[in-house]
C-alpha cells in the first residue's frame, strides 16, 4: 500500500521482481469457469432478448398502454429496412447493429445481430437451453467459490474493501490515470471495488432477477419479482446489469493489457505473480 | 512516464479480448441447435434439475402470484394460432359451442365427455393472474374456469396415471408430412393444482376465439405454451412419447422445455 505516485516507474523496467503466489486454485478456477459460463450468457440472453427485443417497468409489457423504456424495432422505408432503437422515447437510428442488421441487401429485423446471438439464427428454443445450463454452472460456482474464499480468506482479505483501500482510492485513482500499475501481492483499491461490486453485487443480482423471471419461483418466492417493482422491471434490471458486465468485461481486458498481460495471465493461470522491487508490502 | 508493454504481452492480452468476438462472429457455436447432438443433451440436462429444485423448493399447492382488478390494464394479448381454420372447429364456432363436448380419456375409471353447460356448472375458479411469455413479455388478464382437479375426481384418475396431454382443436402447422394439431402436457402436481383451471371465461366475458374458445388450460406456475387453447380432450397417460414427436407438447417437440416453470 506505501507505492506511491512518485515512485519511479523505470523501476519496474529494471530486472523484474521476485515472484510471489497470489491466486489460489480456488480463486484461479473459478475465474475461468465464469469466464466461459459469462461468454454463454451473454450470448444466449441476447438471443432470448431477441424474442421480444423490449423492456419495460412494472409487471407486464404495454400493449395497450406504453411503459417501455427501451426497444429495437424495424421500420420499412421505401424498399430498405431502417433499424430503429428507442430509449426511454426518443428513437435513434442503428441500421446494421440494432433493429436491423444482416448482410448486405439483406438486412432483417432483429434485436441484436446474428454475429452477437448463440445460435446465430432465431433459435428461441437453443437459447434458452443454452442460458439455463450455463445459470446453473455460475451459480454453482459463485457458491463454490464464496465459501472456498471465506474458508482461505480471499474474500475478507482481498475482495472487502477496507478503510484503508478506501483512504488510498484518490492516490490510486490516479495512478491508474496515469496508467501506472503497481504489482503487489494485493489488489489495488479500485481492483478490490470492481472485483466487490461483480462478485457481491452485480453476479447476485444477475440470479436473483433471472429468478424472478421464472414463473414457478414466483410461487415460491412472490415477493421476489416485487422486490424489483414487478417482472418486467426485474426483465430490464436483468438486461441493465448484463450491460454493467460487459463494461466491467471491457475494462478488465484493458487492464490486463496495461498492466502486463503476461504477468497478469501467468497469475490467473499458475498463480505466482511477479511483484514490483520497491512493492513494500510487507503482508503475506 | 513509460509504458512496458512487451509485443508477447499485448498479443496475447489482445488475442483473449478478441476470442469472445472471434468465436460469436463466426457459427462456431451453431452446433448447439442440433437437437440430436450430444452437446445439446448435455446443456438440456440443466431442465431437468430446474425442474426437479423447482419442485423440490414449491410445495403442490402454493399459489402463482394473483393480481388485483386494477392490475388489469389491456386487453389479454392473444398469441399462437388465434383464428383456427380448421373445418370441424369452424362448424363448432357457427353452432355457438352448443355441439362441443370434452373427451375425458386414458387412465381413468370413468371416461367423460362433458358438454360446456355441464363444465360451467362445476363450481368455478376466477383468477387475475400474470400470463408469462416464452418471448419475454407479460399481460395481466383474469381467467374463469372450472378447476381440472374436479374434472378428474369426477374421471377417477388411475394410480399408474402419471401426466395429463390437451388435445387440441387448432392446426399449428401444416407441412408435407400433413397437419400438426397444437398438444401440450403437464405432471398430476399442475394437473392437481388450485389455480389449474380450464378456463371459458376472459376479462368477465366470454372466452373469445382468438384466446383460445370454448376452453383453454391455465397453468399459472409455467409459461404461456403450455397453457393449451382450443382444448378438445384431456388424457390421462403415464407415458408422453406415443404423442406427437414424443417431448410432451408441440414446442417441447421444436426444442423448447417440457417443464416450463423458468
Amino acid at each position: 500500500m506505501s507505492q506511491t505516485a512518485n515512485a519511479p516507474m523505470e523501476t519496474r523496467a529494471a530486472p523484474a521482481g521476485r515472484l510471489v503466489y497470489r491466486q489460489s486454485v480456488w480463486t484461479r478456477v473459478t475465474h475461468w469457469i465464469w469466464a466461459v459460463a459469462l461468454f454463454f450468457l451473454l450470448l444466449s440472453g441476447l438471443q432470448i432478448f431477441n424474442a421480444h427485443p423490449a423492456l419495460y417497468v412494472g409487471d407486464q409489457s404495454g400493449f395497450a398502454f406504453d411503459n417501455a423504456v427501451l426497444r429495437l424495432g424495424a421500420t420499412r422505408e421505401g424498399e430498405t429496412l431502417k433499424g430503429v432503437t428507442t430509449v426511454l422515447g426518443t428513437s435513434f437510428e442503428t441500421t446494421g447493429v440494432l433493429g436491423a442488421s444482416g448482410p448486405d441487401g439483406q438486412l432483417q429485423a432483429r434485436g441484436f445481430p446474428a454475429w452477437a446471438t448463440i445460435p446465430s439464427g432465431r433459435d428461441l428454443a437453443t437459447g434458452r437451453v443454452v442460458h439455463f445450463f450455463f445459470a446453473w454452472v455460475l451459480a454453482g460456482t459463485l457458491l463454490v467459490w464464496l465459501a472456498a474464499s471465506l474458508v482461505n480468506g480471499h474474500f475478507r482479505r482481498d475482495i472487502v474493501p477496507k478503510g484503508t483501500d478506501l483512504k488510498a482510492l484518490p492516490g490510486d485513482v490516479a495512478d491508474h490515470a496515469r496508467l501506472r500499475f503497481r504489482h503487489g501481492r494485493s489488489y489495488n483499491p479500485l481492483q478490490k471495488l470492481s472485483y466487490a461490486a461483480v462478485l457481491i453485487v452485480l453476479l447476485p443480482l444477475m440470479i436473483l432477477t433471472g429468478l424472478a423471471m421464472s414463473p414457478g419461483f414466483n410461487a415460491t418466492a412472490p415477493w421476489l419479482p416485487e422486490l424489483f417493482g414487478g417482472r418486467q422491471t426485474a426483465r430490464t434490471v436483468h438486461f441493465m446489469v448484463m450491460v454493467l458486465l460487459v463494461a466491467f468485461f471491457l475494462v478488465h481486458i484493458a487492464m490486463v493489457v496495461l498492466a502486463g498481460p503476461f504477468n497478469e495471465l501467468r497469475s490467473m493461470i499458475t498463480g505466482w505473480v511477479r511483484v514490483d522491487d520497491t512493492d513494500g508490502e510487507k503482508r503475506p | 512516464m513509460t509504458m512496458k508493454l512487451s509485443r508477447r504481452g499485448f498479443l496475447t492480452g489482445s488475442a483473449v479480448g478478441l476470442s469472445g468476438v472471434a468465436l460469436s462472429g463466426c457459427d462456431a457455436l451453431d452446433f448447439v441447435a442440433d437437437r440430436d447432438g450430444k452437446v445439446r443433451g448435455i446443456l438440456e440436462g440443466a431442465n431437468s434439475l430446474t425442474y426437479r429444485v423447482q419442485r423440490l423448493l414449491m410445495s403442490p399447492d402454493r399459489l402463482a402470484p394473483e393480481f388485483t382488478q386494477a392490475d388489469i390494464r389491456q386487453p389479454m394479448r392473444p398469441n399462437g394460432v388465434t383464428s383456427p381454420q380448421d373445418e370441424h372447429y369452424l362448424s363448432l364456432v357457427s353452432g355457438g359451442f352448443s355441439a362441443y363436448r370434452l373427451e375425458v380419456t386414458g387412465l381413468v375409471d370413468n371416461p367423460l365427455s362433458l358438454d360446456l353447460e355441464t363444465i360451467r356448472a362445476i363450481p368455478s375458479r376466477t383468477q387475475i393472474t400474470r400470463h408469462d411469455c416464452v418471448e419475454g413479455w407479460s399481460c395481466i388478464a383474469k381467467w374463469t374456469g372450472a378447476p381440472l382437479r374436479a374434472i378428474l375426481d369426477e374421471a377417477r384418475v388411475k394410480p399408474q396415471a402419471r401426466f395429463v396431454v390437451f388435445h387440441c382443436l387448432d392446426t399449428i402447422e401444416r407441412s408435407l408430412s400433413g397437419e400438426v394439431k397444437y398438444y401440450e402436457s403437464i405432471d398430476m402436481i399442475d394437473a392437481r393444482h388450485p389455480q389449474t383451471i380450464l378456463a371459458y371465461g376472459l376479462n368477465d366475458a366470454a372466452l373469445p376465439v382468438e384466446n383460445g374458445a370454448p376452453l383453454r388450460v391455465r397453468v399459472e406456475r409455467q409459461l404461456g405454451y403450455k397453457m393449451a387453447k382450443y382444448v378438445r380432450g384431456i388424457e390421462l397417460v403415464d407415458d408422453l412419447t406415443p404423442f406427437g414427436l414424443g417431448k410432451g407438447g408441440y414446442w417441447e417437440d421444436r426444442g423448447y422445455e417440457w417443464y416450463a416453470g423458468i
